[in-house]
Order: C-alpha cells, then structure tokens, then sequence
C-alpha cells in the first residue's frame, strides 16, 4: 500500500498508543495536517506553541504516557523551545513533531525556516530531521523509544514538507524497530554495589531516605515505602518527589531544600547515612555543597550514571532502575528499630508546630497558605494539582498533603512560569476522570493565559485557582530579604480575571475572605465545567522556612513567632 | 589530568556537532578532537582529549553514551597505548640554514614534501612531545605556517577496553574487542 509521509507520520504515532495530540497548524506542517482527519486521534487546537509542549508534558506526568505536541516551522517551532527544556530538566517523556521547509529550501533562509534541530540540541534527548518519507517511520518509532527509555525526556522530530508530501510503498514497520546503545542497568567500575548499599543500611544509626521524582518514573512508589518500613527509616522528598510517597506516611517527613520544613533540613544535617534515590542533589536541596550533609556517608541511586557523584561526592553511586534496585535491597536490609533517631527529628520539631500559619487565628486577612490548605480539605487531597513557580508552588508545596502518586504536576529544574495552565490542560486531557487544579499566581497566568480559550473550545473541567497578590511574589519576597525592600519591576497592575475569564465562557469568583473560600471552591467543584477563582491574597506575604540561596542548609530563615506576627498585626 | 577518549559514533549527519555541543554546555575544554572513518563503514571514530579529574572523566563517559548516535566509548588514558599526532611545518630556510633545517628533520625523522627557493614544508609524525620539540629547534631560522592534525590514539594489543570487559562479562556479545562496534 502506497502511504504519503504524513499518513506514516500518524500510523506510526497511532502505533505508538497515542490518542491526543496537543498543536497548532501552519503551512509547512499542512500536509501533516490533513492526513491527520484519516486517523482516530483527538487534536487539541492550543493557542501558542509553548502551550502545546507544556500541555504534552502535563499529559505525560499525570499519565506516565508519551505527550505529544506539534507545531510548524520557523516560529511555531522555536515558540516550543521553552516547554522542551522545561521537559528536558524535569526528565518527561514528550514528542514535539514540527514542520519544516522542502528539503531543497533548506538552508536559504526560506521562509518560515529556522534550524530547529540546531536550536534544540542541547535541550532534547534527540533529535532528527526527516527528509524523505522512507525516514518518518523509523524517525518516530526511535523517537518514542528514546523518549521512553532511561531517563526519560523530550525528542524533537523536524519532517520537511516534501517528506510529509512524498509518497512510500509498503512501509516496513519491522525494519523500523528501534536500535538504540542501552548502558544503564549495565554496571562499570567504579559502580558501588547493592551489598555496599546494605551494608551501609544495616550499620547507620541516623539513616534518612532522600526520594525524588525517580520514585515516580520508575514506578518505585511502593518499594520505597516498603525500605522505609523495614528498616524504620524516615524519607525526605524533592519538590518532583511529592506524591511518590504519601504525605501521610508516618515516616514521611515533608519536603527538603530551600523551603523545606526546619526539621527535615536540620535531619539531613545530622544523619550519619543519606539513601538518595531518583534524585540529583539540585542546588535548591542542597544550599552550600561544602557544609551539606557533613555527618553523612551517601549512597545515591540514579538511572543516569551523568547525575552520579556531580554535585555531591557520594560514597555508594549506584546507576539503575531505582524500582530495580530497590527489589534486590529490600530483602537484605535488616529490620530495625530507630525510635531514637525518629525521637531526635520530633525534638527538632521544637515550636514548628506553633509558628505553622495554619494553627493563627482568622484575623480577617487571605493567606495564600490559608487558601490552598483549605483548597486540600475540600478537595479531600484527591486533586491532581498543576502548579506554576514561584511562591505559591511553594505553599502548594507544604499545605497540599499529596497522598497519590502524579497528583503534583510542577515545573521544577526549569522553574518555568506559565507552565500550570496549559500542563493542567494536559493533564485533564490525559486523565478526563480526575479532579484537576491549577494553582498559579497572577504573574505566571498571564504568561499563559491565552489558553483559557482552549479550555473553553474543548470544554474541559479544569479549575483555576489564581493565589492574587499583586506582586511577582517570590522576585519580591528576594527584594524583600536581600535587596533592602527596593521593589523593582516586581508589582502588578492586573486585569479583573473574573471578567476576563467571563468573557471565555468560563465561570469565575473573587474571593477576599477567608470565609468565602470554602463556598468558592465547592461552586467550582459542583459543575462539570471550568472556573477561576481569583484569590487576592495578603500582598506583602512570604515563604518561610528559607535557605538563602547558596547558604547553609541548617541556616534559614524560620517562620516569625506568632507574638512577632501578632505584634505587627 | 589529560583523559583520552575513543569514541564511536554513527557516521550520520550533525554528530560532530553534538559531540562537540556536549563538551561545550557542560563545561569541559576541549584539548584536541579528531574524527575519521573506522575498519566498519557506517562507523567513525573520534579521539578526544580532554583536561579533567576522574569523576569528570566518568561524567562525560556517561554523558557521552546519552548521545543517540554514540555507539561506544573508550577511556584510553591509562591503558597501554600508541598515541600520534601529524604536522606540516613551513620553515623559512635559504643558504646555510636550510642545510642546517635539513639535518635536524633528519635527527627527527621527519620529512621534506615541499621545496621551493624561500622555505621548506616538513612533514613529521609522532607523539605530541616529539612534535613539540622539532618545533622547539626549527623556531630560530623561522616557522612560517604550521598545522597539526591533534591526538589520534589505540589501545595496544588485544587489550579489552573497560566497556568491552563489561559486556564479556554481561555474556550480551562475547567478543568483547573493536568488533562489537559494528552496528
């Protein structure tokens, strides 16, 4: 049977499992375009590029599926360049197909023609760029499976017009199977041992278990558990790692770094053992490298060897499949008690509990952190929350208690503002069943915002919750500690976002009161379809604990005594 | 510490370009790269040499195998090896000095290829260190252009590399040696 390179372009993504693509057409991706209506795959019509990646990429962390996003040439690829490198440092599996000029044009500065393999090489696993239509199968066959395999991440397949238009006889899809050099699960030397890593287990007094979003992609949630259970040993997580072991685990302590809670940085401080698993030691959770951790021997399991001994030198590097891994420890470690070492984490405690915000009386102000703890209690922290950057990520981060694994979706390594909108538009697509969140501050939806209209077009339930404070909170927050209150460039002179999102068709609410917050969020629950809900919160707030960037992990700015806090009141 | 690698890759279009990216956004420098075809067509082997400790050098082995097109990786630092760099070296040499130039690229073994009224072209190959020193003793009467190809380098005998050992022992090839580098 004879196909054209845009009818292959689509059996091969059909083959590949893939049900929804996220894009935007243009004329040299046209061909591809209009194969597509010939296939059972639902298009979802972004309104920028960069959209479309992010929203790949929110379908594939919701999902553990490959995303898949798809542009033209020239400007509709380099708009994506954002979101593949937002995928690239948070490791999702995402395929971004985009047009390119006739082969023949290449290199004339057509128009509409960029060099979008070039631009993205250094922010992609791989990339390829297809010339004839005999190449489009196998291109994207490798391009799923590199996507796929390792550590995962974004692929870009650029496909010329003339490509998409010729035509193939007989395709072979067999000979298109991937070949691909695999070197993780493959020991070298100077690789530590599963016996070193139990060893080490059995013989720490103060182990502490440091789980990234690894546990997540290498679906290691319950044998992480089942370690921690068995030796008795307390878990640190990242940002990414949130939900690859519930918040309500006994032994899970809460997030680590920057603004992770006092106590777990203090434990990281003081353990004489860290397990570091599916993790990178990024600077936001270590602080300063040379104080970090100074007690501690370190075994760090990663299915990238390039990660191993990078930030922090480490005494057992371990390059595998972390679930792998974890199923030849779990019998070898011996089952102990550490009620001494999980008594000392609670001493360090002290009065965290008094300082927690949560436990302030009402005293008429909205507090971000109010919000989004009653946004948890109201949602019976079953949502799958999408947050933006900045601080309300990082309240996101500390009063939502995620019990389910991908139930955060968050921009971390990139720190991509705009990325929540669209990722949460993803994420509904990918998991039509789930209740789906965004939270997202008022900078960080205006730089995405334009998406509202797609949410509207496909008529999805996703909920907007804008945390409303006027400012590029966190930039101010920095000005604020660091820069003696100078407030440059950082307030904001927003839109009326209820009327805006009116004038989408979706339904909104403002909300200034704590008392009002319950009623917004369940009239948003209660209806099938969209809402927004713009929370203008206290202006001046900020997000404590803190580790001055660079500093010592141990040292950071704790949350003012409630007598300071009444004080100022 | 100056770590040598071998690198094999697919001899497909832009490798060259990814390679050299790699070294470039991860910081490493570069001493000297070269590329050329392998005994397997489709194969092409580079040989780079970079300045970097050890755990550099296993950093950049496994950022190196993250490339798609790579297919294997040697660190041929430390095993023995025969290592070789060519040069062409226009000296300028009339009257007594180009007797004098000529007994010197004797001395080294190396060769005239080109002779015209007012210089001489010199053709040597050897170790950087030899190369180095011609150099040294041929700067007085005038180097006029000079080019050097950088390190290519071999292991020596039937010696397997690291990454070969590995896979006769994972039983996934069994020959162990260059061979398994054919696609």
């Amino acid at each position: 049977m004879t196909l054209t390179g845009a009818q292959i372009l689509w059996e091969a993504l059909v083959r590949e499992g893939v049900t929804d693509v996220f894009g935007y057409p243009g004329g040299a991706i046209l061909p591809a375009y209009d194969a597509m209506l010939g296939y059972p795959i639902r298009h979802i019509l972004v309104r920028h590029e960069q959209g479309a990646t992010h929203m790949a990429d929110g379908y594939a962390r919701a999902s553990g599926k490959v995303g898949v996003a798809i542009a033209t040439s020239g400007p509709g690829a380099t708009n994506m360049v954002t979101g593949i490198a937002t995928a690239m440092m948070d490791s999702s599996p995402i395929v971004c197909i985009t047009g390119q000029v006739g082969s023949k044009l290449i290199g004339s500065d057509a128009f509409q023609e960029t060099d979008i393999t070039g631009i993205t090489l250094p922010i992609t696993k791989h990339n390829y760029l297809v010339t004839r239509a005999d190449d489009v199968a196998p291109a994207v066959r490798e391009a799923f499976a590199v996507a796929r395999s390792g550590r995962p991440g974004p692929v870009l397949v650029d496909i010329t017009k003339d490509a998409q238009q010729g035509t193939c006889e007989n395709v072979d899809w067999d000979a298109a199977e991937p070949h691909l050099t695999e070197t993780y699960d493959d020991a070298l030397p100077g690789d530590g041992t599963a016996a070193e890593a139990i060893e080490f287990i059995n013989q720490a007094e103060r182990p502490l278990i440091l789980a990234g979003h690894g546990v997540m992609l290498s679906g290691a949630e319950r044998e992480i558990a089942a370690l921690a259970e068995r030796g008795h040993m307390p878990i640190a997580v990242t940002l990414l790692g949130i939900g690859g072991v519930a918040a309500s685990h006994p032994l899970n302590l809460g997030m680590m770094g920057m603004h992770g809670e006092a106590w777990v940085n203090h434990a990281i401080q003081e353990a004489d053992l860290l397990i570091a698993l599916g993790m990178r030691f990024d600077d936001r959770v270590t602080g300063n490298l040379k104080t970090y951790a100074p007690t501690a021997r370190k075994i760090h399991v990663d299915i990238d060897r390039a990660e191993l001994n990078k930030n922090v030198r480490v005494d057992v590097a371990i390059a595998k499949d972390l679930r792998t891994a974890l199923q030849e420890w779990i019998p070898a470690v011996a089952q102990r008690d550490r009620g001494a070492w999980l008594a000392r984490i609670d001493a360090i405690k002290g009065d965290a509990a008094v300082r927690d915000i949560q436990n302030l009386p009402d005293n008429g102000h909205l507090y971000a952190a109010h919000v989004i703890n009653d946004l948890w209690r109201l949602t019976s922290g079953n949502a799958v929350v999408v947050s933006d950057v900045g601080q309300h990520q990082m309240w996101e981060a500390q009063y939502y208690k995620h019990d389910r694994s991908r139930s955060l979706i968050t921009s971390g390594g990139l720190g991509t503002m705009g990325f929540a909108l669209p990722a949460a538009i993803g994420a509904k697509v990918a998991r039509p069943d789930a209740e789906v969140w965004v939270v997202v501050g008022d900078g960080g939806f205006q730089m995405t915002m334009a998406e509202l209209a797609t949410i509207a077009q496909e008529n999805l339930d996703v909920n907007i919750a804008i945390i409303n404070n006027g400012y590029l909170g966190m930039v101010r927050q920095w000005q604020e500690f660091f820069y003696e209150k100078r407030y440059a460039a950082t307030p904001l002179l927003n839109p009326n976002f209820a009327k805006l999102a009116e004038a989408f068709g979706i339904r909104a609410a403002t909300v200034t009161k704590r008392s009002d917050v319950a009623g917004a969020v369940e009239a948003a629950r209660c209806q099938n379809r969209a809402a927004l809900i713009d929370f203008q919160v206290e202006q001046e707030d900020s997000v404590y604990p803190m580790v001055p960037a660079g500093a010592d992990l141990h040292k950071m700015i704790r949350r003012p005594s409630p007598i300071v806090e009444t004080a100022a009141d | 510490m100056v770590h040598t690698f071998a690198v094999y890759v697919e001899n497909k279009p832009g490798v060259l370009n990814r390679v050299a990216s790699l070294f470039r956004r991860r910081a490493f420098n570069i001493e000297s790269l070269t590329v050329g075809h392998t005994e397997t067509p489709g194969v092409s082997r580079m040989t780079v040499v970079v300045d970097t400790d050890e755990y550099g050098a296993r950093r950049l082995e496994a950022h190196l195998y993250k490339l798609v097109p790579v297919r294997r990786v040697e660190d041929i630092t430390t095993a023995p090896s025969i290592s070789r760099d060519l040069a062409l070296i226009k000296v300028a040499a009339t009257g007594e000095a180009r007797t004098q130039v000529m007994q010197l690229v004797d001395v080294y073994r190396a060769r005239i290829v080109d002779v015209s009224p007012e210089s001489l072209v010199i053709e040597t190959t050897g170790t950087e260190d030899k190369i180095d020193s011609l150099l040294e003793v041929l700067r007085p009467y005038g180097v006029i252009e000079m080019v050097r190809t950088g390190r290519v380098a071999m292991a020596r005998g039937n010696v397997p590399s690291r990454r070969a050992q590995m896979r006769v022992r994972s039983g996934s090839d069994g020959r162990g040696d260059v061979s398994d580098c054919s696609v």
